[in-house]
């Protein structure tokens, strides 16, 4: 678009934000274009119906990609589906899609997966991208340098009717991280650390860039867990300029550009990367060597200690709110405060969840577990991303490892990361769980989530209890 | 949408930071395929006992429930409100429980979203407006506020008035109950000079002969 000359320096997010740029009317928000819609079951059926009811059609079904994922049972897969409700609403998506003729990876599906696991695996997601879905771990996508954030129903209504949003300008906030992170510290380490550090609203009205070393340094798995966590610490969207790894990982995959059209895409996408100077509304710096294992011990990803560490003393917070919020929580999760994490025993472990269920997180996982034992007192469960992480992972051997040891391997989707299908806590039971979200009844009502990497999940697993996976002998 | 001009009601005092959306509506009632229905499950764990699969016993002690708020269409609540999930279906069983206004001193953007879509009005004060408006809520029965979007005023009549702020154009959308997928679609020029330039990925296609 020749934007060179005198142009002001500009973010990574600014130049996918001007990019698709529809119309800017005075007075009212920018109408941005969105490139690609993903779509699952629960969040789009009062969608569909919206469009129906105004006589609206889809505007453009080869930008609109649909899956089921959120409450689909993770049982094999010929069985029927016990829950009648879930059931309709799998139905509602699968007919939607007939009659608007939406692109639907349904349950039968070689390609069926998480939302958010998919579109990356297939080459769907590309960098430069902007993308929506009504799931607000769509900020995982940002890790290919895409402009990628969840939406509720209504606004999955007017993406399906219009593929544009009109959406107000956030702030910009830069997390550099320097230094590289230590063995056993992982991604998501990180993400929990950040978050422990802003707290569950400090990036809210913003957008995070990932920068520096440790981020350079991450696969596109890793930069897929720490982006998918921006939510957490409120941020509308996380985004880590797309580089060498970022189009090793896309070539080749089914639906990324080929021959003469990949070659011009990345000549565009090495554009993207922040110029030199650009400017951010807020800048946080943090030092990857200060980084350890973390273990939330609360209701929220906030709440967060690293695994060496204790249950924090009520008197450490210093606002009223914050210390009754955390009183509050501490009962819920049955936990007196000063009690050294790695004394705190699990009954359930859960890998998988959008956060960490990519092939990396479970060869990680599968390294802790290999030639062990799951605790007698532990029921562990490993949930594959997708259908095709599940064959890989089997290709490779990593489900007679987890099978060997005691975990069940099941098939593809959300599972307990939001306990919509049977996969659920009992009231009371405590889940070393590498999903995103420890609010309470998340994974069952009375049910108490701790949030962790997938090498200190399979540690907890096999100890029974918390431990520091940086002194875990492996096979 | 419903418009939203101005608005007199109770006021109910959920004083909480960090109100998540998997709190506002448990996901075991997100099955449902429609946009109504969903108020009487409005904090459903934290107001009724049982799993929802059959409908619980009201545990009764839960300040929504208490009697002297049970015509509150006005909730306050503590910072960082309907953070989390992007759920909808928080804001229709806020709606359809009754509320019209939630009041707080921060709100998770996808849920200030959503709100907008739906008419109910999120209203930003600050701390100690909010704590002000929280302990007269508490110690005043029947304690009613007036909202006044046309004027962005906030008062109770007993010496409590403050104003608050809203970007112009939600302002305009709300009060004229706009429907916005009309307002893009104003701009159907500009959609199609943008989509003649970036053509879709044409590959899509194969999964949908699937
Ligand atoms: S795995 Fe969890 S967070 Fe991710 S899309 Fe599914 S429900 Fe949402």
């Amino acid at each position: 678009m020749g934007e060179t000359g005198n142009m002001a320096p500009r973010t990574l997010f600014e130049k996918v934000w001007d990019a698709h740029v529809v119309a800017a009317p005075e007075g009212q928000s920018t109408l941005l274009y969105i490139d690609l819609h993903l779509v699952h079951e629960v969040t789009s059926p009062q969608a569909f119906d919206g469009l129906r009811a105004n006589g609206r059609r889809l505007r453009q079904p080869l930008r609109t990609m649909a899956t089921v994922d959120h409450n689909i049972p993770t049982t094999p897969r010929g069985l029927p589906i016990a829950d009648p409700i879930a059931a309709k609403q799998i139905e509602a998506l699968q007919k939607n899609c007939r009659e608007f003729g939406v692109p639907l990876f349904d349950m039968d599906s070689a390609e069926q997966g998480i939302v958010h696991v998919i579109g990356p695996e297939l080459g769907i997601t590309l960098p430069g991208m902007t993308i929506v879905c009504g799931d607000s771990h769509t900020s995982t996508h940002g890790a290919f340098g895409s402009l990628a954030f969840g939406i509720g129903t209504s606004e999955v209504e007017h993406v399906l009717a219009t593929q544009c949003l009109p959406q107000k300008k956030p702030k910009t906030m830069q997390i550099h991280v320097s230094g590289k992170l230590a063995e056993g510290v992982t991604a998501k380490d990180l993400a929990l650390g950040i978050i422990g550090q802003l707290g569950t609203d400090g990036a809210t009205g913003y957008v995070i860039e990932y920068a520096g070393d440790a981020v350079r340094a991450l696969s596109m798995e890793g930069r897929m867990t720490l982006c998918n966590m921006s939510i957490e610490a409120g941020a509308r969207a996380g985004l880590i300029a797309p580089d060498e790894t970022t189009f090793a990982y896309v070539s080749g995959r089914r639906f990324a550009p080929k021959g003469k059209d990949w070659g011009e895409a990345v000549t565009y996408w090495r554009t993207l990367a922040g110029d030199p100077g650009a400017q951010f509304d807020r800048v946080i710096e943090i030092d990857a060597v200060s980084l350890a294992p973390f273990v939330t011990w609360g209701t929220n990803p906030g709440m967060v200690v690293a695994v060496n560490a204790r249950v924090p003393e009520l008197k450490s917070f210093g606002q009223e709110a914050d210390r009754r919020a955390a009183e509050q929580a501490l009962a819920y999760m049955g936990l007196d405060p000063g009690t050294p994490i790695e004394a705190i025993a699990v009954d359930r472990v859960f890998i998988g969840s959008c956060t960490n269920s990519r092939i990396e997180d479970l060869r990680a996982a599968a390294r802790v577990a290999k030639g062990q034992h799951v605790n007698p007192k532990v029921r562990a469960m490993v949930v594959p991303g997708s259908q095709a992480i599940k064959r890989a992972a089997e290709q490779e051997g990593l489900h007679r490892i987890f099978l060997d040891a005691g975990f069940e391997w099941r098939e593809s989707g959300c599972s307990m990361c939001l306990g919509m299908n049977p996969d659920i806590l009992q009231p009371g039971e405590r889940c070393a769980s590498t999903s995103n979200r420890n609010f309470e009844g998340r994974q069952g009502r009375g049910g108490r989530t701790h949030l962790v990497s997938p090498m200190m999940a399979a540690a907890a697993a096999i100890a029974g209890h918390f431990t520091d996976v940086r002194n875990w002998k492996y096979e | 949408m419903q418009p939203f001009r101005k608005h007199t009601g109770v006021v109910v005092p959920l004083d909480k930071v960090n109100v998540d959306t998997d709190q506002i509506i448990p996901k075991q009632f997100l099955k449902r395929i429609e946009r109504t229905g969903f108020g009487e499950f409005l904090f459903y764990d934290w107001r009724f006992s049982g799993d929802g699969k059959e409908f619980g016993k009201k545990i009764g002690d839960f300040v929504l429930d208490a009697p002297r708020y049970a015509k509150a269409s006005i909730l306050v609540a503590g910072k960082n409100f309907g953070c989390g999930s992007s759920r909808e279906h928080a804001v229709w069983a806020l709606a359809d429980f009754g509320f019209r206004v939630v009041i707080a001193s921060s709100f998770a953007d996808i849920f200030a979203n959503n709100s907008l879509k739906n008419g109910l009005l999120t209203v930003r004060l600050n701390q100690e407006q909010v704590a002000e408006i929280m302990r007269r809520s508490k110690e005043i029965e029947n304690y009613q506020l007036n909202v006044d979007l046309e004027t962005l005023r906030v008062e109770d009549g007993r010496g409590f008035t403050t104003t608050f702020a809203m970007d112009e154009f939600s302002r305009h959308c709300l009060l004229n109950g706009l429907d916005d997928i009309g307002l893009t679609l104003q701009h159907e020029a500009e959609i199609a000079a943008y989509e003649a330039k970036h053509p879709a990925c044409a590959e899509m296609k194969v999964i949908l002969a699937g």
